[in-house]
């Protein structure tokens, strides 16, 4: 960059005071032309992401971008560090964004994180210039088909403990309704496998004629995608599609929105057409078949998570759902629905915890959960499953032990219609 | 049958824990099988340091040179005796040392060899050594052949009694091969610490209630040899650095002891060191998690606990 | 400088080891297997070495069930070529098979320096590296965590217990068996293994099976362990007394 010119003269007269020589110099304006711009136009060259260029510096996005409320951040800021020269591809930038769409909907310009960030990341990734938590998630589940690195031949283990049936489609040998694809968490996290097991509970309930894939499921790998490993996408993306071909449904129902996001979106893309729908639109069509036998005499709120309500616009059905639990209190907290707040683990943040703490004051489900105990609930009521492990361990360091409860949406639908035997209120 | 052949390995005074378990584990197996023991070392004080050594006969390689390990020098050395002895079974301990020439020698001679072996057992005519295999999950139990064979002993196997003889005492020197040449040797730097590097690490949870305790921890690892790790909660409180955090966003860690102090065992901290040989756990909570996975646990206050066992393993 | 770089697979851990209880044996068949931790950073060393004063490198393995992958993946990586060594094999082999076997291919090679991990899991009857030396007849050291090439020989860096290190300087051609490499292995992305795969061709050598020293295993057995923790009850001074016990037990305490 250029040295701003000074003029400077000996001797100059303003509002009738003289000033001589420095103390009256000025500096010619310069340009904005003369940055050097090759490090934003290596970005933008990038496809996919290429909008990162239009920001016009309008400031909208830094008010809604989560990470900025816990550090200092959002695409304004990422485009000016750029423009200034620091390369996205080194910067611990690349990583931070949870790609939870809010700057999306507020931008004029339409810049685009959700394409910018994949794609600038799988740059990174191919260069091998990614953290290491984030690589080992990547690696494990190249092996091992989910990202905590569990055997793929025991991902349906939780179906001995559920205490109903579920079929697994390989053994069953005959079409079902519904298909339903479980995911990783719900399948090997324990309390995931709760969730999991409430689910089957309530399916087993309203009848429904339902398989799951069993140790021929992998991990949808939506959030690999997000997190720059599109690779990886594509091989969880043909192999599942693949085993789905060989079984006959009338529609897939899904437990992680992740998944519903990769199914609606992408799946299509290889040739994987299907009715998807997340469990929650399915049930909350089921409501009439329900019958509750218990209260949850509780006062709930609901979490909507990024990929089923900002990216694909459900926020009715999780609340039908909530709404009609005998004796819930619902209440909204300050960001709900499309301004709601973002637990931290999309776009590979379930895989970057440690790195994402040095960038941020506090973790975004440590926020999240206080909004949640000011709001004086006594349930945060969750339906994706990155969030159960997330939020409760953010309750505990939150100091909030025995105040809020963290559940799964089937887990409530469970206790009121009598298929669990306890609601277990405080961890 | 051969002699019983045992490669003493140099420490910094005298020779090493391991070579000296050799010597006595070596001397039963002679008496038992009735074959002689020879010890073989080297270095300037190597006869010096073999000639009251509990066996039949020592070998002292006596150039100065070699009171430093050389690998070629060491392999090329024990080759020659080994080929010229024949012994039934030549022992060497599964140092660094050992793993160099334990599969060097022994297919350089075309004897067979048998590897992290921690137990010798004489059965009648047969000898059984039983090896620790895929990462302690599997035991090998082998029938040494009877045209011998090599065996790289687990430090730690046996104990070393303190036995003393007179053996007949060979001294030779020996050409030192020029294509490898030992340059100098750089100690340990102690300031930084890897806990996945640690065989012990003594690790503490939220149940440490606050950085004044943390003392506790450090006193007790310095007392068994160990290493302080913790889970996430310590780390984020900024008690102890990053480096020392075990579990999913932190270090993967397989020591050999792993004793959890205030660990509830929550799976993101069990994905970092379910794989340890030995899990210990300190947990007032009988139900916690980790208690699925330790071998050993207890529910006494850990804050009582530290201290008393400190104080326990300084006094032995 | 020409690098080989020894690879295997081995039964991964994170699933049960398939035994036959009844028989005492390993069912090798029904695993899955990954490629040996150790073997990486053996790899990841040579790839350093190349990019800090040039090399190529070579990437060697025995076919058995997941060769192609690991080789492509090694190429993914930035090793120069991959060499498969075909024949009548199976996941059976011994290690002192695999190391005939390396040996027979690497006598017609000319290579500089041959790397490989310093151990495996699986390796009963030896490391692959101090086995193909002995064979060999070169010079070898292992538990080496550095290699860097000087003129035209190499310095490498062994590590003894305690963490001492020497430094040895050494000629051409040597076997080193790796302990670490200098940085930790790097990760070669799902889409350039597959990018790789489609491009790049696995030289196939051929490779006859001799006879070696044999080790017979009598028996495999799983060493007893319990699912649950076993309490140790009492007060304070009870438990420290017991666990101190444990830890003597399991020669924790010698120093
Ligand atoms: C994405 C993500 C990544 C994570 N990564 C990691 C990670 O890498 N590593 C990690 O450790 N965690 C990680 N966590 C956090 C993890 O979920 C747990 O919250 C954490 O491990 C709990 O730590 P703790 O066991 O020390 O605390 P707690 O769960 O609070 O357990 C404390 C235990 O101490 C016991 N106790 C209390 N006082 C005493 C006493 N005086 N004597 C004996 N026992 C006592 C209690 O009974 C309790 O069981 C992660 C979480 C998420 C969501
Ligand atoms: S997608 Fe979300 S986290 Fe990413 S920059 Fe936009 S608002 Fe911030
Ligand atoms: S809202 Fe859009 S245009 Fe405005 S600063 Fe953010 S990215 Fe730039």
């Amino acid at each position: 960059m250029q040295k701003a010119k000074p003029i400077e003269l000996d001797v100059a007269v303003v509002d009738g005071v003289e000033l001589k020589g420095s103390w009256n110099r000025m500096f010619e304006p310069r340009a904005i032309s003369e940055y050097d711009l090759s490090i934003l136009d290596e970005i933008t060259a990038i496809p996919g992401a290429e909008s990162l260029g239009y920001c016009y510096q309008c400031g909208k996005c830094t008010g809604v971008c989560p990470v900025d409320t816990v550090g200092d951040y959002s695409p304004r800021k990422i485009f000016r560090r750029t423009q200034l020269g620091i390369s996205l591809m080194d910067s611990p930038d690349l990583w931070l964004c949870t790609t939870c769409r809010n700057c999306l909907r507020v931008c004029p310009k339409e810049v685009n994180m959700i394409d910018i960030m994949p794609a600038v990341r799988e740059r990174a990734v191919l260069e091998g210039n990614a953290p290491e938590e984030l690589l080992q998630a990547f690696e494990n589940t190249a092996r091992y088909g989910n990202p905590i690195g569990e055997p793929g031949r025991k991902r349906a283990e939780w179906t001995k403990s559920a205490g109903v049936s579920v079929p697994i489609m390989s053994q069953k040998k005959s079409p079902v309704d519904v298909l339903w694809f479980v995911e990783c968490y719900p399948s090997y996290h324990p309390r995931g496998k709760q969730a999991s097991t409430a689910l089957a509970r309530v399916f087993d309930s309203l009848h429904v004629d339902f398989g799951i894939l069993g140790n021929e499921e992998k991990c949808s790998g939506d959030s690999q995608r997000m997190a720059g490993e599109h690779g990886l996408f594509e091989m969880l993306a043909e192999h599942n599609i693949k085993m789905l071909s060989k079984y006959s449904f009338n529609q897939i129902v899904v437990t992680d929105p992740h998944a519903y996001n990769a199914f609606l979106h992408e799946y299509p893309k290889y040739g994987g057409e299907y009715v998807v729908q997340h469990y929650t639109q399915y049930l909350s069509q089921r409501l009439p078949d329900m019958s509750f036998t218990h209260d949850i005499p509780y006062r709930v709120t609901f979490h909507d998570p990024c990929y089923l309500g900002r990216h694909n616009g459900e926020y009715d059905a999780p609340r039908q759902l909530l709404k009609a639990l005998p004796g819930v209190d619902l209440v909204e907290m300050g960001h709900c629905r499309e301004t709601s707040y973002c637990c931290g683990g999309g776009g590979g943040g379930m895989w970057l915890d440690s790195f994402t703490r040095d960038y941020a004051s506090e973790r975004l489900s440590e926020r999240r959960v206080k909004e949640a105990v000011e709001y004086g609930a006594d349930i945060l009521a969750v339906s994706c499953p990155y969030e159960v492990p997330r939020f409760e361990d953010a309750v505990k360091s939150t100091g909030n032990a025995g105040k809020l409860a963290v559940m799964d949406i089937t887990e409530l639908l469970a206790y009121a219609m009598g298929l669990v035997d306890s609601l277990v209120m405080a961890n | 049958m051969g002699p019983i052949l045992i490669v003493m390995e140099n420490g910094a005074s005298g020779f090493v824990d391991s070579s000296k378990e050799l010597i006595t584990k070596g001397r039963e197996i002679a008496k038992n099988l009735e074959i002689s023991s020879i010890a073989v070392g080297f270095g300037q004080d190597a006869e010096s340091q073999l000639k009251n050594l509990p066996v039949d006969r020592v070998i002292a390689i006596t150039n100065p040179e070699l009171s430093q390990y050389h690998p070629l020098a060491y392999e090329k050395t024990l080759s020659e005796i080994v080929k010229k002895e024949e012994p039934y079974l030549t022992l060497v301990a599964n140092t660094t040392m050992g793993m160099d020439l334990g599969a060097g020698v022994a297919s350089s001679v075309s004897l067979p060899l048998i590897a992290y072996c921690n137990q010798v057992a004489i059965a009648g005519q047969e000898v059984v050594a039983t090896s620790s295999v895929f990462a302690g999950k599997l035991m090998a139990e082998i029938v040494v052949p009877k045209s011998g064979a090599v065996l790289t002993v687990m430090p730690g196997a046996w104990s070393a009694t303190e036995d003393s003889g007179s053996p007949q005492v060979d001294v030779l020197s020996v050409d030192i091969p020029p294509s490898m040449r030992i340059l100098r040797t750089i100690e340990p730097e102690k300031s930084d610490v890897d806990i996945t590097k640690a065989d012990i690490l003594i690790s503490v949870g939220r149940g440490i209630e606050g950085p004044e305790n943390l003392t506790l921890a450090e006193e007790l690892a310095e007392a068994i040899g160990g290493v302080v790790s913790c889970s996430r909660p310590v780390v984020d409180a900024g008690w102890l650095p990053k480096s020392r955090q075990v579990g999913k966003s932190g270090q993967t860690v397989k020591p050999k002891l792993y004793m959890a102090f205030g660990i509830s065992g929550a799976p993101e901290h069990q994905q970092g060191m379910k794989d340890a040989d030995l899990i210990i756990a300190v947990n007032t909570d009988e139900n916690a998690s980790i208690m699925d996975i330790a071998h050993f646990g207890t529910t006494v206050d850990m804050l009582e606990l530290m201290p008393a066992l400190t104080e326990r393993l300084r006094g032995e | 400088m020409h690098i080989a770089v020894l690879m295997k697979s081995v039964p991964d851990l994170v699933e049960d080891i398939a035994l036959d209880e009844h028989e005492g044996q390993i069912l090798f068949d029904e695993m899955s297997y990954v490629p040996s931790e150790w073997d990486d950073q053996a790899l990841e060393e040579a790839l350093v070495i190349k990019e800090e004063s040039g090399a190529e490198v070579t990437a060697v393995s025995i076919e058995t069930q997941d060769s192609d992958n690991l080789l492509f993946t090694a190429l993914a990586k930035g090793s120069d070529n991959a060499v498969k060594l075909v024949g009548d094999f199976d996941l059976s082999l011994t290690n002192r098979q695999r190391a005939q076997i390396f040996a027979d291919y690497l006598h017609k090679q000319p290579f500089d320096l041959i790397l490989s991990g310093v151990q495996a899991i699986d390796d009963v009857d030896g490391q692959i590296p101090g086995l193909v030396a002995g064979i060999m007849g070169w010079p070898h050291a292992s538990v080496v965590t550095e290699v860097r090439v000087k003129d035209q020989g190499i310095i490498l860096r062994q590590e003894y217990a305690g963490g001492l290190v020497a430094e040895i300087e050494s000629s051409t051609p040597v076997v080193v068996g790796i302990q670490a490499a200098r940085k930790p292995p790097r990760y070669a992305s799902i889409a350039k293994v597959r990018q790789v795969a489609k491009s790049r061709q696995i030289e196939e050598v051929e490779v006859p099976l001799s006879n070696v020293p044999a080790l017979t295993v009598r028996r495999f057995y799983k060493p007893v362990a319990s699912a649950h923790a076993e309490m140790v009850d009492g007060d304070v001074e009870d438990v420290a007394a017991r666990i101190a016990e444990i830890l003597q037990e399991r020669n924790l305490l010698r120093r």
